[in-house]
């Protein structure tokens, strides 16, 4: 193969969905063996463009090149036949079929008419130790870990003969820990001749691993910069287009009553194994409690434990010394609870109601929303003309399909809702997931804010970063349990990170001294 | 006027209205391959249809079960559920109506509306016995509604056969004139073509099905509970609760059906070795209808047309009730198949558009 420089290099591409251009005369190059970011927030074009390079999306305009050879990307398979991969953001593995099996997929060593599993282990072994992927070839992957599943799905892509990765927001779903190990996996990837895009919104990732960073907004290309000449504030307000900040801008905390008292609850997951083990903790009127810990080790169950969407087997939950121990979940949201869910299309809304609709789906049946008895429409509507004024969700109607608006618009719609209930207890579980700078700043603002109005809050997160911003204390759950509670002044993202990987507070210290 | 205009042009009524007039192209084709003539064969249905007072009548007679079975499987779909029982439910209301209507001697303006509502509990008893399972058992909603079609069947002809039998007759006792919701004069205006009551109250409960599913709290949580039952959960509605009103409601709509069919047409159940099928049709009707009621009403109306007119097609163009079959399931497919649809008529509406910006 011939030295080339440049492995990808789109030309002047513009893609145009109906209302929208989601990719306007962007131009885009990346060098051989560098790690390249594509930044910018959500929306802005990112995910399409390279939707576009891997063959999902055809251009309306413009040209690829690859190996600077001009080319038609028609479906992903040629993308695959050109050496480009792509590691999704939600990993695309069959949860119950071995690292091996889906490793192969679609393209198995065959011995005859049968798959030749021994050579497919073995290549798999082969592969990950020379990259330093570490895996176990005979697990299954609905029992490894997230990181373990995402290495799966690097090794898919190498498996396939890729040169040109592309991770899709790798570091959503991994902890502190398991991003160190990525950033050396990326180095490794780089060091054996691959060329890497990283498409992602975190600064801190580029300044720590990428080579250049392109940032786009509004479907154009802002800039294109080599990363050693740059800083995070500038990266940040080309992103957005204005000034931002990351600090959170709170006064201390001033305590009050304990509104949640969760006291030894046990509780089972949906396999029905323990996943809340004799938990205990206070959330107090005026203060933010951060929960800190890797994923799956009991947050969603804590969550629903305390909403009534799962049963306690033991202990109790008090709301200002209540019992609401197995309530259901109306009972719940009546006395004082508001929950703003960790999966919004999941949970938080009926994605094919109408805006209106979805502002008013846990108070539905108030009397203010009835004439008659009947549902009126009209009251319905202008409730959520009010919220959606005050909560700046961009929707072109109160008619509209929550289906229809941005990730970070049905945040804040759920946002509204929740907020306007008047909650004493707000729990806000992973209220930022995917959402970009600017809809993170303002839904940060609104959880000091009902702080500051005398709320308990309790804030549940997979994002350190935003534990430690936004808490006021930071408790860190593993395996179920609550390993230590501290102060977020007084601590750090290494101590934090040994205990949400099970060492307690005494032992972080003693381990530091 | 501008209204109509819009309902018909915006694409919900546009696709299947396309969707229909494929089917019948389609049916054309089948028609001659097999050497029937097309042209004559529609003309037929047509005259079949429209051709006298007393075939307009039997045809809105035809219609109207339809349109409560096609209620029924609508109601289910929009709380997520595949109601297949509509026709076990429709059996158990006909049994419902001819079990008070023979049995019992009542006023008439007691005797008739019992006798409907007998049935449409049945009918919607039938339905909650699946939604009960489904709810606290999590047994599909197909399987049992399925087994509950035949068990409704045999356990009807067994009642029947032991203790409502007219003597030496395969079938029940003649019901009570008294329980009869025919529409005398009217049907005497239509030629005595079998008219009743029955399709105001199909139109009636088209009329309830909107307003409980849109104008109702119930409503409102079993369209939630239809398009995303965690979100319904977490909004705090009672996901069980709300399986087993939408049968049992969807079972009500299929037993007055039911009901209505032997008070108003046959007047009698007989010992039957199939089942009706009115519940079956209803499932088509409900998908064609897009699930919403005067989408049902219409569907039904187009059911009960091409089945009403087959019979024309049969005995003036001579086309064999097989083929008459393949154009009624031609149409069915074609609406749905609705991407199929859309799929064949993209290229005439993107010059519509061009048009419009040029």
């Amino acid at each position: 193969m011939k030295d080339v420089k440049y492995v990808v290099e789109m030309r002047g591409i513009t893609k145009r969905f109906p209302g929208i251009v989601a990719n306007d005369s962007i131009s885009f190059k990346v060098k051989k063996g560098e790690i390249h970011a594509l930044l910018g927030e959500n929306g802005a074009g990112k995910s399409t463009l390279m939707n576009i390079l891997f063959g999902l999306y055809e251009p309306d305009e413009g040209q690829i090149f690859i190996n600077e050879q001009a080319v038609q990307i028609t479906d992903p398979n040629v993308a695959n036949d050109l050496g480009i991969g792509m590691v999704h953001q939600h990993f695309m593995l069959v949860e119950n079929f071995t690292v091996t099996e889906n490793i192969i997929l679609g393209s198995e060593p065959k011995m005859g008419l049968k798959i030749d599993y021994n050579k497919a282990r073995e290549q798999v072994l082969e592969l990950s130790k020379r990259y330093g992927l570490h895996v176990d070839p005979d697990a299954k992957i609905e029992d490894i870990s997230v990181g373990m599943q995402q290495r799966v799905e690097i090794l898919k892509t190498l498996y396939r003969g890729a040169d040109i990765i592309i991770f899709d927001e790798p570091t959503a779903v991994l902890t502190p820990q398991e991003i160190e190990d990525l950033i050396g996996i990326m180095r490794n990837l780089v060091n054996e001749g691959k060329s890497i895009i990283l498409i992602t919104h975190k600064l801190k990732e580029i300044m720590a691993i990428a080579d250049s960073v392109t940032i786009i907004r509004r479907g154009k290309v802002i800039d294109s910069l080599a990363v050693k000449d740059t800083n995070q504030d500038e990266l940040a307000s080309k992103m957005v287009g204005r000034e931002v900040t990351f600090a959170v801008d709170k006064k201390p905390a001033d305590p009050k009553d304990v509104i949640l008292r969760v006291s030894d609850v046990t509780a089972k997951d949906n396999r029905g194994l323990t996943a809340l083990n004799e938990i205990s903790f206070e959330v107090r009127a005026g203060e933010i409690l951060g929960i800190a810990g890797v994923d799956g080790n009991g947050q969603s169950e804590l969550i629903e434990v305390i909403t009534g969407l799962r049963k306690v087997e033991s202990g109790q939950v008090y709301l200002k010394d209540t019992d609401i121990t197995n309530n259901t979940p109306r009972e719940i949201s009546e006395s004082g609870i508001s929950h703003i869910p960790e999966d919004r299309h999941k949970r938080g809304l009926v994605l094919d109601f109408t805006m209106g609709e979805n502002l008013v789906l846990e108070t539905y049946f108030y009397p203010e929303f009835q004439t008659n008895r009947f549902l009126d429409y009209n009251k319905i509507n202008t409730h959520a003309k009010k919220l959606i004024e005050e909560f700046d969700v961009r929707t072109p109607s109160v008619d509209t399909l929550a289906r229809a608006l941005s990730g970070g618009n049905q945040q804040k719609a759920i946002i509204a809702r929740e907020v306007d209930k008047d909650p004493d207890l707000l729990i806000a579980a992973q209220p930022t997931r995917g959402l970009d700078v600017g809809a993170i700043e303002f839904i940060h603002k609104r959880l000091v804010e009902q702080r500051d109005k005398g709320k308990a809050v309790l804030l549940l997160s997979l994002e350190l970063d935003e534990i430690m911003n936004v808490s006021d204390r930071i408790a860190v759950i593993y395996e179920g349990k609550i390993v230590g509670v501290v102060d977020p002044k007084k601590t750090s993202e290494k101590e934090l990170g040994l205990m949400m990987a099970g060492a307690t507070t005494e032992g972080v210290k003693a381990g530091n001294e | 006027m501008n209204k109509i205009v819009k309902f018909f042009t915006k694409d919900s009524s546009l696709i299947p209205l396309m969707a229909i007039l494929l089917g019948l192209l389609f049916g054309a084709v089948v028609m001659l391959l097999g050497g029937y003539n097309p042209l004559l064969a529609y003309t037929a249905l047509f005259q079949k249809v429209f051709g006298d007072l007393y075939n307009i009548g039997e045809t809105i007679r035809q219609i109207t079960p339809l349109i409560f079975t096609g209620l029924s499987v609508a109601f289910a779909f929009r709380t997520g559920l595949f109601n297949i029982g509509a026709e076990g439910q429709f059996v158990m209301g006909s049994l419902g109506a001819v079990w008070i209507g023979t049995q019992f001697a009542l006023p008439w303006y007691i005797h008739a509306p019992l006798a409907i509502i007998v049935g449409a509990l049945l009918g919607g008893f039938w339905g909650a016995i699946s939604g009960y399972l489904k709810a606290k058992r999590g047994v599909n909603e197909v399987i049992t509604t399925i087994m509950l079609n035949y068990i409704s069947l045999y356990l009807a002809n067994y009642i029947i056969a032991n203790y409502l039998r007219a003597p030496g007759q395969q079938r029940s006792e003649i019901i009570q004139d008294s329980a009869s919701i025919s529409l005398n004069t009217l049907s005497e205006f239509f030629g005595y073509a079998r008219l009743h009551w029955g399709i105001i109250l199909a139109i009636l409960a088209a009329f309830v099905f909107y307003i409980i599913l849109w104008k109702t709290k119930m409503g409102f949580e079993l369209r939630a509970v239809g398009f995303n039952p965690h979100a319904a959960e977490y909004a705090g509605m009672n996901v069980n609760k709300n399986v087993i009103n939408a049968m049992f409601i969807g079972g009500v709509f299929a037993g007055l059906g039911g009901a209505i069919e032997v008070l108003g047409v046959f007047k009698y159940m007989t010992i039957s070795a199939s089942l009706p099928g009115y519940g079956f049709d209803g499932i088509a009707v409900a998908l064609i209808g897009a699930n919403t009621a005067l989408g049902v009403i219409f569907a039904a109306i187009l059911f009960g047309v091409l089945e009403f007119g087959a019979a024309g097609m049969k005995f003036v163009a001579g086309v064999p009730i097989e083929v008459i079959e393949i154009v009624i399931a031609s149409v069915i497919f074609f609406v749905a198949a609705s991407g199929l649809v859309k799929f064949i008529l993209k290229p005439f509406r993107r010059k519509e558009k061009g048009g419009a910006v040029e």
